[in-house]
């Protein structure tokens, strides 16, 4: 019972500390992408001459466009670019109700080791809020933080740290 | 432990003299110039004061025998150049060059004369004896070169699969009785051994001596490992696996080999470390993005909570009389350290200089704490526990992850280079000046040093 408490606290904390971030997310968040294909809700047909197997990750990555979302330093408030992504992830999931996600969170290399796990979980958990919040049901995504384990891109400058600033929605292959 | 010290089964070489253990402090006998008056002793705080010229010859061996570890012959060269080394690492000797050679009759009858020539202050010498048991005797015998007196002895039967722990056992007796610090060489290290590409590396548990010596691997690599730390006993270690990709705290058991779950949580755990009585381990428990430190005992059960504030809390560490905890929390906008009493009271913030402050440990001696500084790069430094008298020890582009000598005068941490992002262990002294890279077989990270052998 403790968790459960510790849960609905953060998702206060989560709230409270999106709201004091320096970047506040736009008003409205912006429309997903067009979507190329059409939806459907067991996404079981497959355009005609793609090999794509709908519901895959080749299908979430062609049809959302990315699979990732950048957070600013040492922050882990989900913006307005993050919310639109996300939003087209969420719609995806919703289509395919079967497909269980894990979501990743990293950071840049410029935080200590313990703080940066921390703080991956927090961005693992900020994206996955705002999937639930957009009908994606909680259960169905795992979250992981790998802290500054596993950067993408392995410079030591700004770009890379913007890179690896990140959270991942992993589908299965 | 297999290293006992002698002092009922004196073999007739340590009988032979009269003095035994300690010279009285009030002793008179000069240091680098013969000053009436003044004692042969090594300042350790002070960035201002030479190391002290000390002379260790082969230890000669009285009988040459062979033993599962080599002649003991051979055994007096490496034995002499184990304590050569770790007491040129600590900063504070200067071993002086040239092998002369001593015989064992001289062992408890220096050649003075010939020792003021090479400009030694001190001299150690000793011996190696196989016994008919099978065991190994060291002797370790401690010299003023210049009032020609003896100043301690220490004798160390072991086994030949730790005859590198009397060579460290016998370095400790010399830096004690110089410097009237606590010991500090015959210690281990736990660390993070990496290797791969920096988008990759591959982690394994290690093992090693202080000085890289007796390495071990203890994981194969399949999972990342981060953050060991030692239990009191030596007997464990506590870090953190991502063994099936379920990051959490597990214990090592050293003499099973067996990895026990720490906290069978569905969330993350991690920063775990014990405390001072081994009893209970503190950690990290991560809920949905909000990390607070609990308290569980080392043999399981249910978690007790420490800490409330919303944010990250973690890198917990005891103080070491067990009634305090000193942590870093967010909770103020940025990474700071606090300090709590064992039960989670009392929380209050004690680093105010500019940047951000991490992964905060107390010294063994109770006396400092030592953590990481963010803010451009990362520095390893120390404050007392009051927050007051911070000191920057190092300058790297990431200097991380402090780690306490037995004795609280050393730390060890590790150093990762720009850009290639590849990590190694380093250790610097508490004036800041002498900071050395210790050797591993591959880049490392995480240094944890254990407390004292037994």
């Amino acid at each position: 019972m403790t968790v459960k408490t510790a849960t609905v606290l953060t998702v206060a904390a989560m709230v409270a500390l999106a709201g004091c971030a320096k970047k506040k997310p736009a008003e409205l968040p912006p429309p997903p992408p067009a979507s190329t294909a059409p939806e459907t809700d067991t996404g079981t047909q497959a355009p005609v001459g793609s090999s794509i197997i709908p519901g895959s990750r080749a299908d979430f990555l062609q049809q959302v466009g990315t699979d990732t979302v950048h957070f600013g330093t040492d922050k882990s408030d989900v913006d307005s670019e993050a919310q639109g992504i996300l939003t087209a992830q969420a719609k995806w999931l919703v289509a395919h109700p079967a497909v269980r996600v894990t979501l990743e969170g990293h950071c840049d290399e410029r935080g200590t080791r313990e703080y940066n796990i921390a703080l991956g979980d927090r961005r693992a958990t900020a994206a996955k809020n705002f999937l639930v919040s957009q009908g994606v049901s909680a259960d169905r995504i795992n979250t992981i933080s790998y802290g500054k384990e596993r950067p993408v891109a392995t410079g030591s400058d700004e770009s890379a740290w913007a890179q690896n600033r990140r959270a991942v929605t992993v589908v299965p292959q | 432990m297999m290293v006992r010290r002698m002092i009922a089964a004196m073999p007739a070489l340590l009988l032979s003299s009269a003095a035994l253990a300690q010279v009285p402090a009030t002793q008179a006998a000069p240091g680098a110039g013969p000053q009436p008056g003044q004692r042969l002793i090594v300042d350790v705080t002070g960035g201002i004061s030479q190391p002290m010229p000390i002379a260790i010859p082969a230890m000669p061996t009285p009988a040459s025998a062979k033993t599962p570890a080599g002649q003991t012959d051979a055994l007096g060269r490496q034995v002499a150049q184990i304590v050569t080394n770790d007491l040129k690492g600590s900063g504070l000797f200067k071993p002086v060059s040239g092998d002369h050679a001593v015989a064992y009759p001289q062992v408890t009858a220096p050649d003075y004369n010939y020792w003021t020539t090479t400009g030694a202050s001190a001299l150690v010498q000793g011996f190696v004896q196989a016994n008919g048991d099978g065991t190994l005797t060291v002797g370790c015998y401690l010299y003023d070169v210049y009032q020609k007196q003896e100043l301690t002895r220490q004798g160390f039967v072991v086994s030949p699969a730790q005859w590198r722990r009397a060579a460290h056992k016998c370095a400790d007796t010399v830096y004690t009785r110089l410097t009237g610090e606590g010991p500090y060489f015959d210690s281990r290290v736990a660390y993070v051994s990496e290797t791969g590409p920096k988008n990759h590396r591959t982690k394994r548990l290690a093992i090693m001596d202080q000085d890289g010596a007796n390495h071990h691997f203890l994981t194969n690599g399949q999972s990342i490992v981060l953050t060991p730390r030692y239990s009191p006993n030596q007997q464990s270690i506590v870090y953190m696996s991502y063994t099936g990709n379920r990051p959490r705290i597990y214990t090592y058991n050293l003499s099973t080999g067996q990895q026990r779950l720490v906290v069978d949580s569905p969330n993350m755990t991690l920063s775990p470390r014990y405390s001072p009585d081994g009893r209970s381990i503190i950690y990290s428990l991560s809920v949905g993005g909000n990390t607070q430190i609990y308290r569980v005992s080392a043999s399981g059960g249910s978690p007790t909570r420490l800490t409330n504030a919303p944010g990250i809390n973690t890198a917990p560490c005891y103080s070491p009389d067990g009634s305090k905890i000193v942590f870093e929390s967010d909770r103020s906008g940025t990474q700071q350290i606090y300090v709590m009493n064992a039960d989670g009271s009392g929380q209050h913030r004690i680093s105010f200089g500019s940047g951000r402050y991490a992964t905060p440990v107390w010294s063994p001696r109770g006396d400092l704490i030592a953590f990481t500084k963010l803010g451009g790069g990362f520095s390893v430094g120390v404050m007392s526990p009051d927050g007051n008298g911070e000191k920057i020890l190092t300058h790297g582009w990431q200097d991380e992850g402090p780690s306490w000598s037995p004795n609280g005068r050393v730390i060890m941490f590790f150093r990762t280079a720009q850009g290639s992002g590849r990590a190694d262990l380093w250790s610097v002294d508490l004036t800041g000046v002498n900071e050395r890279k210790i050797p591993t077989p591959l880049d490392g990270s995480d240094p944890a040093w254990s407390p004292l052998l037994p």
